[in-house]
């Protein structure tokens, strides 16, 4: 992609990014109870990444982000297989979840869930499908 | 998950740590980290040996799928013990073996050990498993370790045709077995061996009994290397020696005689298996002992000879389960071919896995395994010639060794086999106890040429790349215990028979015995002048004969010509496949995804519209229909004008934005219906996608030098027309029809009470129907790692060029 002086993007990201990246994670935890969950989480977190890459050029985003979203890819899968597989150590069927509460000093009380991490694997393979992608054909110019 | 679950994973769970073992201690052989594994299994499989010789059976379940009556039973039976004792036996010898066999320097150590325990927790899950899926998976995964092992020096042309070839072949059978399972499923309604046994005789009236068999039997039959499905065995010979012995010889071929063993209760008493199962074993048995004397490999004759003895185990199979139909245990003569095929099943893994070492060290310790470059072995490897000699004469039938004795019982089985009164045997038998004499002068004969022609005759050093040479001891350990084996069966059968024999038959022949009663199983030696001791005198001095003249009619062989070999057959057949489905996928991959779309697109119409149709399905029910508002009217006509708008465009960014409009006006239609989860993915995806068409547009191809807008082509147009309407109305129909409740109401109820979340959306995504997202993430996995590997793959090449 040519290289176009675009500075009030390229300050605006400094700021935007964040709020996005965020945004996304908030979006994710709270998928459980509230609109959001893996898949969406994890297509804006792309999405904040993919507005890097329009601001800045692919070689500046990957000094940035060094992530191999193969890798990604990789452990998120094996993030939805191992709570999906971990079922059967407790002698339930495949794929069954579990959830608890706790108390915590400050947040209070808190569900934890163990769809939550495959939610957290949904979430990883998001990104690093869509960043693959984008970053492979990107690349091949 | 018991103790007997992990003892069929255990391996599998070693093999997780190998590549760690093999890296972290290069100094060290890995297969000194593997060795303690089968040595232990086999200790705690022999504390079994109590429960099966009373007469009882182990069972353990562990749930997988009930909803589908899959779980993971474990069933310790007679049957199911002799194998596993057998797998974990010689898997422990020949990992010794294999030690002093692979140098841990040159050698792929990591693979091989991986593969190698792969093989073995597949083979104990086919013979431990009671349920036939589990047991199936476990069946294929013995093919494809097979597969593995025998491909393991991969850069060799006849390793990788070998490894395709087995894989081709038993896969084939093992899809055809996976067949016989569910048709037995239909038919019982189960998938639990015992439950199927339990049923009795209601199998065998049912119209689906005779596929199921022919279906089971074929999965049999291609593992065990059975006529006309045994060419593969011969060159899978390429796998290393220990492989050979340890596969392809004593266990995994031998998976489908446990395969009919097994199935006899179910469908032994019809005559169509009595026939196939000792027709096909009395013809394999003879035509692979004719073949073996034609080889020149020891291997190959090794391999041949494998083929034949099988097919010796699958006839005696298939004449024992003639016993069934004589309803009384005392006095019944028939049985004695179960004990012989049982015995001879053991026998044969000790004096064939004692000779496939004893090839393994010749080949080692001269560098060739051509008979016609070895001879005069017998002064620089006494041992190993001892060794061989042995597991020869063992083989051959010749007194005192254990395969005398499972060759006069088998013998024994095939004379009794005159004297059924049931399937036309009182005539055809006749063929049998002949043709079974016929297949043992060859027995004789290979087994003479095996040891004669590598131990004596002329030395050749000229021939030879090394200068031979004794084996180091720790390679002569594995065959010489298995050589005492040989040795001590023959002198005292009878430490097997109430042991092992007896408990394996009372899992074949379950009908036979009574509450409390077991098999009396009694193997002597002398039985007095009986037919079959001349029969084996006959074998013994026709043998002789013919092993001396060799030389002078062994050119009969040549008359055969290769052209009409099943070897040819196979690889013209797998020709032909591949350039016929070459030549279909051309003819309609033209690698333009525009006629792709076109032929999805027409499919989508043909198949929807006909079903509509034929169905009488559409139908149009305005009755609970909410009224249109202003917002959905003005976002309908955003999309209607946007769509059409593309079709007059002139460049592709244009229509690339448009499209990404209509994506955010379908969006907002989300979020009047409010369905917030909804709208954000829509959003995000249309963020995203048009992001990616950017990225893309690079790729596309130029149409054409200036930018027009489409031309307009008519059968497009019908095409997007008869999407579109078909879409309309299927959408209209789904409306209108109200054929059973809808689901959400069970999502309302159960989101918050069965998995604590409050966005049903979410919940059904993650928990309800997790199965789907995680095959769906996997596909994306997959997808963008195609995308990947296509795009570098054509960079590298580019470079290169």
């Amino acid at each position: 992609m040519r290289r176009t002086n675009n500075i009030i993007l390229e300050t605006a990201i400094k700021a935007l990014l964040f709020m996005i990246v965020l945004y996304s994670v908030y979006i994710f935890t709270a998928g459980h109870y509230y609109p959001g969950g893996g898949f969406i989480g994890g297509l804006m977190t792309a999405g904040a990444i993919v507005l890097l890459l329009i601001t800045y050029d692919i070689k500046t985003v990957s000094e940035i982000l060094p992530i191999n979203y193969r890798i990604l890819t990789g452990i998120g899968l094996l993030f939805a297989i191992g709570t999906s597989a971990g079922s059967l150590l407790f002698d339930v069927p495949f794929l069954t979840h579990a959830f608890g509460h706790i108390q915590l000093p400050i947040l209070g009380e808190l569900s934890l869930h163990t769809a939550t991490l495959f939610d957290l694997g949904v979430f990883f393979v998001v990104v690093g499908v869509t960043m693959t992608i984008i970053q492979t054909i990107g690349e091949d110019e | 998950m018991s103790y007997l679950h992990l003892a069929i994973v255990a391996p599998l769970l070693l093999s997780i740590f190998i590549p760690a073992f093999y890296n972290r201690f290069r100094r060290i052989h890995t297969g000194w980290f593997v060795l303690p594994l089968p040595i232990l299994l086999f200790f705690y499989f022999i504390s079994f040996l109590a429960t099966t010789m009373s007469g009882k059976s182990i069972i353990k379940t562990a749930n997988w799928i009930p909803s589908l009556g899959i779980n993971f039973t474990v069933k310790i039976d007679g049957l199911g013990l002799l194998f596993s004792l057998l797998i974990t036996g010689i898997g422990a010898l020949v990992v010794l073996y294999s030690i002093y066999y692979l140098a841990k320097d040159k050698e792929k150590l990591n693979n091989f050990y991986v593969y190698l325990l792969l093989f073995m927790s597949a083979m104990l899950g086919v013979v431990l498993s009671d349920n036939l899926i589990v047991m199936y998976a476990f069946w294929e995964l013995t093919s494809f370790s097979s597969f593995l092992l025998i491909g393991y020096w991969y850069e060799r042309d006849k390793s990788r045709y070998g490894a395709q070839k087995s894989m081709l072949i038993t896969v084939f059978g093992g899809l055809a077995m996976l067949g016989g399972i569910i048709l037995l499923n239909i038919i019982t309604g189960t998938f639990s061996l015992t439950e199927i046994m339990s049923q009795g005789n209601e199998i065998y009236s049912h119209v689906l009994f005779v596929p199921a068999l022919l279906c089971i039997l074929l999965g049999a039959f291609t593992k065990s290397a059975q006529f006309p499905f045994y060419i593969w065995l011969p060159d899978a010979m390429e796998a290393p020696t220990p492989v050979s012995a340890y596969l392809h010889s004593a266990t995994m071929v031998k998976a489908g005689i446990y395969l009919v063993a097994r199935f006899t209760p179910v469908f032994g008493e019809h005559a169509l298996w009595f026939w196939l199962v000792a027709g096909a074993g009395m013809l394999t048995l003879i035509w692979g002992s004719i073949f073996s004397v034609k080889q020149t490999d020891l291997k190959a004759i090794l391999a041949f000879s494998t083929v034949s003895q099988l097919g010796l185990i699958m006839s005696l199979l298939g004449v024992g389960a003639a016993a069934l139909h004589y309803e009384y245990l005392d006095d019944n003569i028939f049985t004695v071919a179960v004990t012989a095929a049982i015995f001879h099943l053991i026998n044969h893994a000790t004096f064939k896995g004692s000779l496939f070492m004893a090839a393994g060290i010749v080949d080692h310790e001269t560098g060739t395994r051509d008979i016609r470059k070895l001879g005069g072995l017998m002064h620089f490897m006494p041992i190993t010639f001892t060794i061989s000699i042995v597991g020869a004469f063992s083989m051959a039938g010749i007194p005192p060794f254990n395969g005398f004795l499972s060759k006069e019982m088998f013998f024994t089985a095939m004379v009794h086999v005159t004297e059924m009164d049931l399937f036309r045997l009182e005539t055809l038998g006749i063929l049998f106890p002949v043709l079974a004499w016929i297949a043992s002068i060859f027995t004789f004969i290979y087994s003479m040429i095996l040891v004669f022609r590598t131990f004596s005759g002329k030395y050749q050093p000229e021939k030879l790349d090394k200068k031979p040479h004794e084996a180091p001891i720790g390679m002569l350990f594995s065959p010489v215990i298995l050589v005492s084996l040989v040795i001590i069966f023959g002198f005292f059968p009878n430490l097997l028979s109430e042991s092992l024999i007896s408990p394996a038959m009372a899992s074949i022949l379950p009908s036979l015995l009574g509450e409390g009663e077991e098999f009396i199983v009694h193997i002597s030696f002398w039985h007095g002048f009986t037919i079959e001791l001349f029969m084996t005198l006959g074998v013994v001095i026709l043998g002789i004969i013919l092993f001396k003249t060799h030389h002078k009619w062994k050119k009969i062989y040549q008359a055969i010509p290769e052209k009409l070999s099943l070897n040819r057959l196979y690889d013209s057949m797998l020709e032909g496949i591949q350039s016929d489905s070459n030549k279909l996928t051309n003819s309609y991959m033209n690698g333009s995804i525009r006629s792709y779309l076109v032929y999805i697109f027409i499919f989508f119409i043909f198949i929807l519209g006909s079903t509509l149709i034929g169905k009488n399905a559409f139908k149009l029910d305005t009755s609970n229909v909410s009224s249109i508002g202003i917002y959905e009217v003005v976002l309908a006509i955003f999309v209607v004008v946007g769509s059409i708008s593309i079709l007059f465009v002139k460049s592709r960014m244009t229509s690339i934005i448009l499209l990404g409009a209509i994506g955010y006006t379908v969006s907002l239609f989300y979020v009047l219906f409010r369905a917030p989860d909804l709208a954000l993915t829509q959003l995000v995806i249309e963020t995203i996608s048009v992001a990616l068409f950017l990225v893309c547009f690079y790729h596309l191809p130029k149409l054409r030098k200036i930018e027009t807008r489409m031309r307009f082509r008519l059968t497009n147009a019908l095409i997007s027309i008869g999407v579109g309407a078909m879409v309309t109305l299927i959408t209209l129909s789904a409306h209108s029809h109200k054929l059973f409740d809808s689901i959400s109401q069970y999502y309302v109820e159960n989101t918050y009470t069965e998995a604590a979340g409050k966005n049903m959306v979410n919940v059904i995504l993650v928990d309800f129907r997790g199965f789907d997202t995680l095959f769906e993430i996997t596909v994306l996995a997959i997808a963008s790692l195609g995308i990947f590997g296509m795009i570098k793959l054509r960079l590298n090449r580019r470079k290169e060029g």
